[in-house]
């Protein structure tokens, strides 16, 4: 067969996928999150005329405008991956998937690329309502591009309202059902939730940061943390609710992914037991090691004690997907998530005795888990992806016969391009972010255009300098 | 059925519109790239990524449309034309990456030396995004072996005298509508250098054409008789008679000191021009001697179902597009930049 550095063209082409839609989809979950975030942020400042709304939606717009163009560009690549290497694929659902995928492109890409120039750029070039709006058709563009694209995502994971053609491919038959297909409402009410609760991490952690820095009396890393904290203590709770719904609709329309992230090999007549730990061995269809809490699985899933759980020996072996990737990736999810409950109900604890600003122990809990979101997105995207595996398309087009007619090395030489280009790009963009965050918003917080550093002689003169941070100061007067 | 034929006529000529609208908006964009190398100050670099830092991310988008649509809307010929120029669109999708980072970047790296690395990246970038875009044009010109519904070549057919010419051609031309572009937005010193500029790429740009327009004939009998066959020659003889028409024009705007806008537009007519001519070369086939654009379409449901959305939102688009750029309008002020 042919290989390269012993994978085949399928496991490459999977490989060259997952890595590239992973990579995007830590962006537009950080900036699907922000973009709301400055869009109240604005809002906040012109109804209030609070200084400290302004300095924060400069700072945060720094960090946004990075995030938003890594979320285009290697956007760009994915409306391709399709093709390049999924080509039998796109032949056979591009009738059905690929309009869903031209609605994103014409109502949101276009949405958020043209006025994204207007919100980063045209405050003083439009005034403050049409530069508000510039901001919310942003934030709305975010909402909307996710809601196209996690519908053709839950489409390929419970296809729905087509036929299949004399030529081989799908046909629509009902653009309602495809659209709105059984999975789509809870795994659309989760994503963007998760997105939002990223963000709320990410901002949380930068204030915590300052916090524990000695900036305690910065209106702006007061402000930042605090909204975070209510964030993280509202939505962590109905996070897990909306989680808990989308499972208990994926175990009824797909059962096998749910088996392989509960690790249930086996089926349970009388109730099934939750597995905290194992190790799930494919080969051998058992959990090793498993420490599990009788019945409680029936519990979460089925709501009763002893309701019978059917397990992985009901489903034959060419059609399970690979359970310890699926397996694992569940765990990370949920133990961030209560982990992200806890640090919200210790903000509550903190706020109440009206320590929220002084409790060290939050503000090193925040600071920890600011990443925890992209982690937790990352983990629940593999699980939902692997456990659709065998399938591409689930029960219909199987993986292994959607890829391009191309040869492994062809893949794989791409695939290291990909890899490579990758972590230089990003591990930069990275890097710039860190580095904007490590400073607190300041006092006159400056805008996109202005470079970093001490070199700031020449081009700008010190008079306007004054006058901005003086316009910054009594924004009333502008 | 009737209407599906319509529809798929329909869905060519959006297609085509959007192909278009990417090639002059994102020409002259990259074009600023490709232009770096002979603008050695850094202020001088700072306002000509200025002068595009607003709606570069739009204009990007219309490359999103059009590799969205064809997907849509000609699914088979998106299946067979991607692994077939595999290599250049990976090319073009990475050279994407580095430019439209480095607009990010560029402002945030604090050491010389950083800095020198992202202009290098936008340059870098800019060169080989229209490069690999050119030679996937002359791919796609000289033909594509298909098997069923599959491409069926080896994976460097793509790679060949022709298209290297249509990459090079397209760097020249896209660095042509960028010198035309700062042209029309700065003034002073930098705009007289400019212009000299976008003369000497002119030239270039005229030579690329006619170097491309004279080598297609000689790809296949096809295209020979749609050019020169009778009666066809009368409606194909007044593409390039226009073109040569235009280009005149071109010359002595650029040659007159006060027309800043004129030449921009003028190009613009121009590469429409030379868009209208592969329309003749190509039309109605979706990949050239293979398949028709019937053939590739998706099914009238799939079809129909976008065209509704469509004819509603790409005036929509264009109208807020157009206003971003209404906003931005006008001379840089090289003190002030944007922020």
């Amino acid at each position: 067969m042919d290989t390269f550095l012993g994978f085949d063209a399928v496991t490459l082409a999977r490989m060259q996928f997952g890595f590239t839609v992973a990579f995007h989809f830590i962006f537009p979950a950080v900036s699907i999150g922000l973009a709301s975030f400055l869009a109240v942020l604005n809002a906040l400042y012109l109804w209030t005329k609070n200084e400290a709304y302004l300095r924060l939606f400069k700072y945060w717009l720094k960090i946004f405008a990075i995030t938003f163009a890594m979320g285009v560009v290697s956007g760009i690549t994915m409306s391709y991956q399709f093709g390049t290497n999924w080509s039998v694929f796109s032949d056979i659902a591009g009738p059905v998937i690929g309009p869903l995928m031209a609605y994103e492109v014409l109502t949101a890409f276009f949405l958020e690329a043209g006025f994204l120039g207007i919100m980063i750029f045209g405050r003083d070039k439009v005034g403050p309502g049409l530069h508000m709006f510039a901001c919310l058709m942003v934030a709305v563009g975010t909402a909307i591009s996710a809601t196209w694209i996690l519908s053709v995502n839950s489409w390929m994971q419970t296809p729905q309202g087509f036929s299949i053609g004399e030529n081989g491919q799908y046909l629509p038959e009902d653009w309602w059902a495809i659209i709105f297909n059984p999975s789509f409402p809870y795994r659309l009410a989760h994503t963007l939730t998760a997105a939002y609760l990223t963000t709320a991490f990410i901002v949380g952690g930068v204030g915590a940061w300052h916090l524990l820095r000695g900036q305690r009396e910065n209106p702006g890393v007061r402000t930042m943390f605090s909204m975070a904290m209510w964030m993280a203590a509202i939505v962590a709770p109905l996070q897990i609710f909306l989680g808990d719904m989308h499972g208990i609709n994926t175990l009824k329309h797909q059962p096998a992914k749910v088996m392989a992230m509960e690790g249930h090999f086996e089926s349970h007549e009388h109730g099934a037991p939750l597995y905290l730990f194992g190790i799930p061995d494919q080969e051998a269809q058992e959990l090793k090691y498993a420490i599990g809490i009788p019945k409680l699985s029936s519990l979460i899933l089925e709501h009763d004690l002893n309701a019978p759980l059917a397990g992985l020996d009901t489903i034959p072996r060419d059609e399970q997907p690979p359970v310890a990737i699926v397996f694992w990736s569940f765990r990370v999810m949920v133990g961030l998530g209560f982990a992200m409950l806890g640090v919200g109900l210790f903000s509550l604890w903190a706020r109440f005795r009206a320590r929220l600003y002084d409790a060290k122990w939050l503000h090193r809990a925040a600071l920890v888990m600011g990443p925890s979101g992209l982690v937790a997105v990352i983990a629940g995207w593999i699980t939902t992806e692997v456990g659709r595996q065998p399938y591409v398309v689930y029960g219909a087009l199987r993986t292994s016969e959607a890829h391009s007619p191309l040869g492994a090395s062809a893949v794989g030489t791409s695939l290291i391009a990909f890899v490579v280009i990758y972590f230089v790009i990003f591990g930069a963009g990275v890097a710039y972010i860190l580095k904007l965050m490590h400073h607190a918003p300041a006092l006159g917080e400056r805008g996109v255009r202005v470079e970093p550093g001490p070199i700031r002689t020449s081009g700008i003169n010190p008079d306007r300098q004054m006058r901005e941070s003086g316009r910054d100061i009594a924004p009333e007067t502008s | 059925m009737f209407y599906s034929i319509d529809l798929t006529v329909a869905w060519a000529l959006l297609l085509a519109f959007s192909v278009f609208v990417y090639v002059v908006l994102d020409g002259f964009d990259l074009g600023i790239g490709i232009l770096y190398p002979f603008f050695r100050e850094k202020s001088d670099r700072d306002i000509m990524m200025n002068s595009v830092a607003p709606v570069w991310d739009g204009n990007e988008t219309w490359l999103v449309l059009g590799g969205g649509g064809l997907f849509a809307a000609f699914p088979l010929a998106y299946a067979v034309i991607m692994p077939a120029v595999y290599p250049a669109i990976i090319a073009m999708l990475l050279a994407l990456i580095f430019r439209g980072v480095a607009f990010e970047y560029r402002w945030r790296a604090s050491s010389r030396l950083s800095k020198r690395a992202w202009d290098a990246a936008f340059i870098g970038g800019s060169v080989t995004a229209a490069l690999a875009q050119g030679i996937i044009l002359g791919a796609f010109l000289q033909g594509i072996e298909v098997e069923g519904r599959a491409y069926a070549g080896g994976w460097w057919d793509w790679l060949t005298p022709f298209s290297i010419l249509c990459g090079v051609s397209v760097v020249v031309g896209y660095a042509f509508l960028g010198a035309c572009w700062l042209n029309m937005k700065l003034e002073g010193e930098i705009q007289h250098r400019v212009r000299v500029m976008a003369r000497a790429f002119f030239v270039a740009t005229i030579v690329g054409i006619v170097a491309v327009s004279l080598a297609t004939p000689f790809l296949g009998a096809g295209y020979a008789a749609r050019w020169f066959g009778w009666p066809q020659i009368a409606l194909t003889a007044p593409v390039p008679i226009l073109i040569g028409g235009i280009a005149l024009l071109l010359l002595r705007s650029l040659f007159h000191p006060t027309r800043d806008r004129l030449p921009f537009i003028l190009g613009l007519v121009l590469f429409a021009l030379c868009f209208l001519g592969l329309g003749i070369s190509i039309w109605p086939l979706a990949i050239p001697q293979e398949i028709t654009i019937w053939e590739a379409a998706a099914p009238a449901k799939s079809q129909l179902f976008m065209f509704v959305g469509a004819i509603v939102l790409v005036p929509i688009i264009l109208a807020y597009t157009g206003y971003a750029y209404w906003v931005f309008r006008g001379k840089l002020d090289p003190e002030k930049g944007y922020h």
